[in-house]
């Protein structure tokens, strides 16, 4: 009984101990796996550099002192909004619907880890594996690609919140889709086409200007259309924020989309997340 | 507190559609008791048990789990129990240490990690990652992970499945050892033997039913346990059960004078005494729906009949 109290008593701050012990055990076990590393955590810069190297004849348009923005510029803020989707919502949903079918799920129930702690532990390694990520890409276009970074500090500032909104929204939408498939084995079928119709609709491959008004429109309503036009308005001159829907970076529309979506997803998991299916 | 039962069942009742995978079961386990429900598979031994570990919500009957209604079992009471699931298929990306390290910081007052390891034999393979190692290593792991939290009540969901004799035999020292601290046990297995190394008292469970529940040496009643005297001579093999085997061979040596051959006497052992249990249960199950659907076309006849007479 006495030990019984003990745990009721440290409450939140044990919720929080066992949180940071799961983002060290998470990060680990992320980085073990060969295959996600690759396809996730590796995935944008293989892309950036694909794209880089295929489009370098290409002309993306001008600077307004007239220097040329070559194709690396163009991506790199379109690669790190898709950096977000992949290690927050496709890895993270994929993820926990193979430990719900794995039994691992099943195993941590029976364990007083609070659920808090373990949606702790799966949000920091997002955070933590989506900071490595962004960095490796920012780095390999500067140095590999040649792309001129941002000197103005409020760029990075701009940069800062929009990852870190952005890095939340999509990890806490990965913990609520990964209800949607039935099993692991079906997990990557279930999200994968999710995840790539919403790259081609919000314009990270394509240039979203060129898409029809209605398809723009509808792009809107998803979080990743946003990120990457926040992730724009950091790396891509100013002028080119003519390019986008109302001829505004629009950093405001930003903030309210993504926090909706962050309050949904956090809804969403409340409801729907638990550690075994009962009585399926 | 100490005089109520760590585990209490009554009138317990799983129903998944039409089926009843758990009819009427009631039983206690007691402080400090290893209690080993047994029965065939699909009898509803799987369902009971994660009733009491709460992963399961029961259609109807009452459940006590530690004081707790293991429906409505928050942390803290996770935190006394320890359960060793029937399966277990996790990808294993960490090392036997840092699994059993990291779930050691679940618990209020664990055990210490190097002790356990070498509780269950895995001292050489601390440092191999989980899914590098054979099955039942893995299963040793399972168990491992089912002690760390040093529980007041332990849940063994077929725990030695896939070990090998002397794994098994190591097994049987690790809970005679968390039988000697106090542990409760609640234990489910195919091997009678092991029933009867381990457990206190034993449930048989069939349909849903529990059958039979005692002692472990009163279990099926004294009738199932008298026993059995065989030998071979010219006219065959014979046999003849008595309570009075010695009257028996004393008899068969003096009256014919010859040694017989193959003599053994033998007292029916747990498994003997629980296949019985089953096949009579079978034998009544069958009959009883062999009388219903008598019954049945009996009174369809007498329908016909009445038609026809109309």
């Amino acid at each position: 009984m006495t030990a019984a109290a003990a745990t009721q008593k440290l409450g939140l701050r044990r919720t929080l101990r066992l949180g940071a012990s799961r983002i060290t055990y998470e990060v680990k076990t992320y980085f073990r796996q060969g295959d996600s590393v690759f396809f996730t955590f590796l995935f944008p810069l293989i892309l950036l550099t694909v794209f880089s190297v295929a489009f370098s004849k290409g002309s993306f348009g001008t600077t307004a002192d007239g220097a040329k923005v070559a194709a690396a510029d163009f991506y790199l803020p379109a690669m790190l909004a898709v950096g977000l989707l992949l290690s927050g919502l496709q890895n993270m949903s994929i993820d926990i619907a193979t430990e719900k079918s794995d039994g691992t799920l099943k195993r941590l129930g029976g364990s007083p880890l609070p659920v808090l702690s373990y949606f702790i532990g799966k949000i920091g390694q997002v955070i933590a594996t989506g900071i490595l990520q962004s960095a490796l890409l920012i780095i390999v276009a500067a140095l590999a690609f040649g792309v001129s970074l941002p000197t103005e500090p409020v760029k990075w500032l701009t940069f800062a919140w929009v990852f870190l909104l952005g890095v939340s929204t999509c990890a806490v939408l990965g913990i609520a889709l990964s209800a949607l498939p039935r099993s692991g084995k079906t997990a990557t079928a279930v999200i994968i086409p999710i995840t790539l119709i919403l790259q081609f609709i919000s314009g990270v491959f394509i240039n979203f200007s060129q898409l029809p008004d209605w398809l723009q429109n509808f792009a809107s309503i998803f979080p990743l259309k946003w990120l990457a036009q926040g992730m724009r308005s950091v790396f891509l001159p100013d002028s080119f924020k003519a390019l986008e829907m109302g001829g505004a970076w629009n950093l405001g529309g930003v903030a309210i989309v993504t926090a909706i979506w962050l309050v949904v997803g956090l809804v969403a998991c409340c409801l729907t997340f638990r550690w075994i299916r009962k009585d399926s | 507190m100490t005089t109520s039962p760590h585990v209490s069942v009554r009138d317990l009742r799983k129903q998944y559609g039409d089926f009843a995978a758990v009819d009427g079961v009631s039983f206690d386990i007691h402080a400090g008791e290893t209690f080993a429900l047994l029965g065939p598979n699909g009898a509803g031994k799987s369902s009971t048990i994660e009733i009491l570990e709460g992963y399961r919500d029961r259609t109807s009957g009452e459940a006590t789990v530690l004081g707790v209604d293991p429906q409505r079992g928050g942390i803290a009471w996770k935190a006394r129990l320890g359960i060793v699931l029937q399966s277990s298929g996790e990808s294993g990306n960490v090392t036997v240490r840092e699994q059993l390290a990291h779930f050691a910081g679940f618990y209020p007052n664990p055990r210490d990690v190097d002790e356990v390891i070498a509780a269950v034999g895995l001292t050489e393979k601390a440092r191999v990652r989980i899914r590098s190692l054979s099955g039942g290593q893995q299963r040793r792991v399972d168990v491992a992970l089912g002690v760390i939290g040093r529980p007041e009540l332990l849940f063994l969901d077929e725990p030695t499945t896939g070990f090998d004799p002397e794994a098994r035999r190591d097994f049987w020292e690790l809970i005679r050892g968390l039988k000697a601290e106090g542990t409760t046990i609640l234990l489910t297995t195919h091997y009678l033997d092991e029933a009867a190394q381990l457990s206190d008292r034993a449930g048989v469970i069939a349909g849903g039913k529990l059958i039979d529940i005692g002692a472990i040496d009163e279990i099926g009643g004294a009738d199932a346990r008298i026993p059995v005297v065989r030998w071979t001579d010219q006219n065959g093999a014979h046999e003849e059960r008595t309570t009075e085997p010695a009257s028996v061979v004393a008899r068969l040596l003096s009256t014919t004078g010859i040694e017989p051959t193959a003599l053994e006497v033998r007292r029916p052992s747990l498994e003997d005494v629980y296949l019985e249990l089953v096949a009579a249960h079978t034998e009544r199950q069958k009959s009883t729906a062999e009388k219903s659907t008598a019954e049945k076309s009996m009174a369809e006849k007498s329908m016909e009949e009445l038609e026809r007479s109309l």
